[in-house]
């Protein structure tokens, strides 16, 4: 018990980090029916502004330049590579995606040099160490958890008790029926990449704070993750996007902890191989039947 | 007298809670032309469904050539919701996929219909005979079946001809009028080699004289190709001049069943599309 | 009946012409020039994407598997022709390894060049095949799954499967994270292009089989498809085994041009790539992808390159011009594509479509009069 306790804590905080990019993937899959490969490049587009600012200003102004850059990077992608796609295949949609990331990543090489990017203590108090259960961790591991279920108890109040809300629910449902009956189905849906670019830049301060640098493709794997916890859920339900992220942050820190680190990846991909073929839709998704 | 080609007994479809067909028995002579008609949502599309395969019946069994080919019985959770009759009746399960009882011998059309759009239209009669080919992939990808290949693609030009498509052929299937589809969806069935065609709303959107060509060609095709027909049809003219038999739905319910003089004249059937005709 | 061996005679031109490009290629160019590479690793790549386009293209499955394919088609080649006598020190962590056989050397009673060549495409099948069998067994519980659950299924089998060959448990046949190296490559790009060629003639063959249009009829619409008696299961998974088999004998011929095998290139941006490719040259385009396949890989490792380096088309920017700045502009000309040209650079129509045309439009002529 003494020895599986960290990877535990980790395993929350890793969890709650996934929870904030799936919950950006399951948003725009609820309404576009669309797989928002570019997201895990926003995330770290937020990770590199991240580095950036704040060692050139003190954090309190940079960490909101971070929010303001990663949403009006979402709102952009969503306004120039998929509005145009509206009426398209949903195939072309989905390579759309593709193509935005990898456009993202070789913008970022040419800015970057390539070079990895160091992150040094972008914010000073979050970073401390400190002492759970014995155990001693950074603060960040912490306070991770916490503010994903705040962000995540504003984002399902915002959505069932507001008007915002409450078009989002319908376009969701149906989304030609929606805007027949009136809601302007395109500031809708750019206010889904909004809330999910903001929810990922959050959760990439936070990831990044914790880790070395932030290299081009530091993006791809936390997204691809936060992605599979999102279709583990049941991809379209926030709920199930949680549930599924903390799941697999638990898993692959457990399994870390019983020496397994190679196989973590793996194992996640494994975990969601195994639950499609149970529920071919996920935890929490619902039944799709086709009309003969 | 000889084994109905078509029988269908006691079939209870239930979604949910919704009883769309209820109890339903039916059965076709070789050589009939039966009817299935009904008010809109009466469950003739969802029967179709049932009988090839789409869907998997809640109740019942269906019978092909003498063959019993679909059973089921309320399980799991439709348990404690079954509404139908004869419940304890069945306790086996088959429940083939819809290919598999294409290759016994049924093909059917679509209400709305389905067409593969990217196909041209001799194509789309050239693939329905692919589930009678007898060649694998190797020998049909190094042209070993030189053969069966052209020996189909003569039929498909014979079935194109037949319906009165042959000069269509290159055409894409989906930039025909809608008349030509419908018929194309006729030949496409027939390409299968079926003993039993079921032909759903065969007519609908077709103007007077191509439901009068049409009947006719329903009529013909009977004949020429030795087989039983089953179909549903809002058009009462059709209907009436071809079937041998009726079949009335109304919720699901078999309301009434017999001749078209009978069906005509019964009451039962008046009071439910009069019925239709009020709430419209 | 004229204009239809008019267009295949046509047809043979244009691939006899491009072949005899490759040969004077191939006599004049030592092989490390840069013209012999792309042309090599662009043959690779129109293997593969057409084995993709008959799962995407032609039988309407969107799987994103085909990096994990080309993996195990990569490691087999390698594992099965480095000599013998290298084994010690390519595997020099885990005791030379745990085969003492090289599939070459094996066939080296026919010769040394015709052994070697034998052997050399012994392994190719060998990784095809077991890229094949793979999917075989991944494909009954994967392709039960609809569109976005199958892409993704499929991603992950890939990741899997590249977790796997890295672990060092299976070093002693795939020499865990270190690289393959010393196998045995084709030297001329020839060689790469006659053999792809051929490949993709096979799935050329295939696609205007009977299955094939099985295939298609899929695509188009399941439901007709299987009310017209295509068992959807069945014809899936062949699809699925077929386009791994070529994709597995792709990543064999990755592996030469690669000179090493690693298991991190084969990575899901590997799948993406060529994705990309398939889409620009048109979904259920066979001659797009392999147009598309050249244009990709000419442009992206070649042409392009002087937007890297300083100095791109006579303008000498070198603060603007550096390195990265090449993939920028490439990935913009994508989404360029992407955005504006939907249906591809050939959309649905092959070599043979293009090439008729011209009659074609006069018969339209006729009837329009």
């Amino acid at each position: 018990m003494e020895s599986i306790l960290p990877y535990l804590i980790n395993g929350v905080s890793v969890g709650g980090q996934f929870a904030l990019i799936a919950i950006g993937y399951t948003l725009v899959y609820g309404i576009l029916r669309l797989i928002n490969f570019a997201h895990g490049d926003v995330f770290m587009v937020a990770g590199l502004v991240m580095v950036y600012t704040t060692t050139a200003m003190p954090f309190y102004i940079a960490l909101p330049l971070v929010c303001i850059a990663t949403v009006a990077l979402g709102f952009v992608i969503e306004r120039v590579a998929y509005r145009p796609l509206r009426t398209a295949p949903r195939m072309s949609l989905m390579i759309s995606a593709i193509g935005v990331s990898y456009l993202i990543q070789n913008l970022a090489f040419y800015i970057t040099g390539g070079v990895a990017q160091p992150v040094v203590n972008p914010i000073p108090w979050i970073s401390d160490n400190i002492t759970l259960f014995g155990q001693s961790t950074k603060r960040v591991t912490l306070v991770t958890p916490l503010l994903t279920i705040l962000l995540v108890a504003a984002l399902v109040y915002l959505i069932n008790h507001t008007k915002m809300g409450m078009a989002m629910r319908a376009a969701a449902r149906d989304f030609e029926t929606a805007q027949l009956m009136g809601i302007k189905i395109n500031s809708v849906i750019s206010m889904t990449f909004v809330i999910g670019s903001f929810l990922a830049a959050v959760g990439a301060m936070l990831f990044f704070t914790n880790s070395p640098s932030v290299t081009i493709t530091s993006g791809s794997m936390p997204g691809l993750k936060a992605f599979v916890a999102a279709v583990f859920g049941g991809i379209g339900s926030i709920p199930g996007a949680v549930v599924g992220a903390f799941i697999i942050g638990l898993c692959e820190e457990l399994i870390k902890g019983l020496g397994y680190t190679t196989f973590s990846d793996a194992f996640t991909f494994a975990l969601l191989i195994a639950v499609l073929c149970v529920k071919p839709t996920g935890l929490f998704g619902e039944k799709v039947t086709d009309k003969v | 007298m000889s084994d109905p080609i078509l029988r269908v007994e006691n079939v209870t479809m239930q979604f949910g809670g919704v009883v769309a067909v209820d109890n339903l028995n039916l059965s076709i002579d070789p050589g009939q032309i039966v009817a299935l008609i009904g008010p809109n949502g009466a469950g003739k599309t969802t029967a179709f469904n049932v009988i090839t395969g789409v869907y998997q019946p809640t109740n019942g069994a269906v019978y092909f050539q003498g063959k019993k080919i679909i059973e089921n019985h309320p399980q799991g959770k439709m348990k404690a919701q079954y509404k139908g009759q004869n419940a304890g009746a069945y306790s086996h399960v088959l429940s083939p996929t819809p290919d598999k009882i294409t290759q016994l011998g049924m093909a059917r059309t679509f209400q709305n219909i389905r067409l593969w759009k990217s196909q041209s239209v001799f194509d789309n009669v050239l693939i329905a005979m692919h589930c009678r080919r007898h060649s694998n992939v190797f020998s049909a990808t190094f042209r070993l079946n030189r053969k069966e290949e052209s020996a189909q693609r003569k039929r498909a030009q014979e079935l194109l001809e037949i319906v009165g498509l042959a000069d269509d052929r290159g055409e894409l299937a989906t930039s025909l009028p809608y008349g030509k589809q419908r018929r194309l969806e006729i030949a496409r069935a027939l390409a299968t080699d079926p003993t039993l065609l079921l032909l759903d709303e065969p007519a609908a959107g077709m103007n007077p004289q191509e439901t009068d060509d049409l009947t006719e060609f329903i009529a013909q095709i009977r004949w020429d190709f030795h087989i039983s027909i089953l179909l549903i049809e809002h058009h009462m003219d059709l209907v009436m001049g071809i079937s041998d038999q009726i079949y009335v739905l109304d919720f699901g319910k078999l309301i009434a069943r017999g001749t078209p003089e009978q069906i005509r004249n019964d009451q039962r059937v008046i009071d439910a599309y009069l019925g239709v005709a009020e709430d419209a | 009946m004229t204009s239809e061996k008019r267009k295949k005679l046509l047809t043979l031109a244009v691939l006899a012409a491009a072949l005899a490009a490759c040969l004077v290629v191939d006599a004049t160019l030592p092989s490390y020039h840069i013209a012999v590479k792309v042309i090599s690793k662009a043959s690779v790549y129109m293997l593969v994407a057409v084995s993709m386009n008959l799962l995407n293209g032609f039988t309407g499955l969107f799987s994103l598997g085909q990096a994990g394919f080309m993996l195990l088609g990569a490691y087999a080649y390698a594992v099965l022709t480095i000599p013998v006598a290298k084994r010690d020190s390519v595997y020099q962590y885990f005791d030379g390894g745990l085969l003492h056989f090289s599939l070459p050397e094996i066939f080296s009673f026919l010769g040394e060049d015709l052994g070697t060549l034998v052997g050399m495409l012994a392994a190719l099948l060998v990784g095809g095949l077991l890229a094949a069998l793979l999917a075989y067994l991944i494909g009954l519980p994967v392709l039960r799954l609809k569109s976005d659950y199958l892409a993704i299924a499929t991603l992950g089998f890939a990741e899997i499967l590249r977790t796997l060959f890295q672990w060092n448990g299976l070093g002693p046949i795939t020499n865990g994270s270190n690289l393959l190296k010393s196998y045995p490559t084709f030297s001329r790009a020839t060689s790469y292009v006659l053999l792809a060629g051929v490949l993709i003639f096979a799935v050329v063959l295939l696609i205007n089989s009977t299955y094939g249009r099985a295939f298609k009829a899929i695509r188009d619409d399941e439901v007709a498809a299987e009310a017209m008696g295509i068992n959807l299961s069945h014809h899936k998974r062949m699809s699925f085994v077929i386009s791994s088999f070529f994709a597995g004998v792709g990543g064999g011929m990755m592996a030469m041009y690669m000179g090493t095998v690693a298991a991190l290139p084969f990575r899901s941006s590997m799948t993406y790539e060529i994705l990309l490719i398939v889409v620009i040259g048109g979904i259920g385009s066979i001659t797009g992808s392999i147009i598309a396949s050249f244009l990709y890989i000419f442009s992206s490792e070649w042409w392009l390159r002087g937007l890297d380096s300083g100095t791109f088309l006579g303008i000498h920017a070198p603060g603007l011009f550096k390195n990265g700045f090449r993939m920028a502009v490439f990935s913009v000309i994508i989404m360029v594509i992407v955005l504006f040209f939907r249906r591809g650079l050939m959309g649905d129509k092959e070599l043979p479509d293009l090439l008729g045309r011209r009659p074609k439009k006069q018969k339209k002529e006729v009837a329009g009069k």
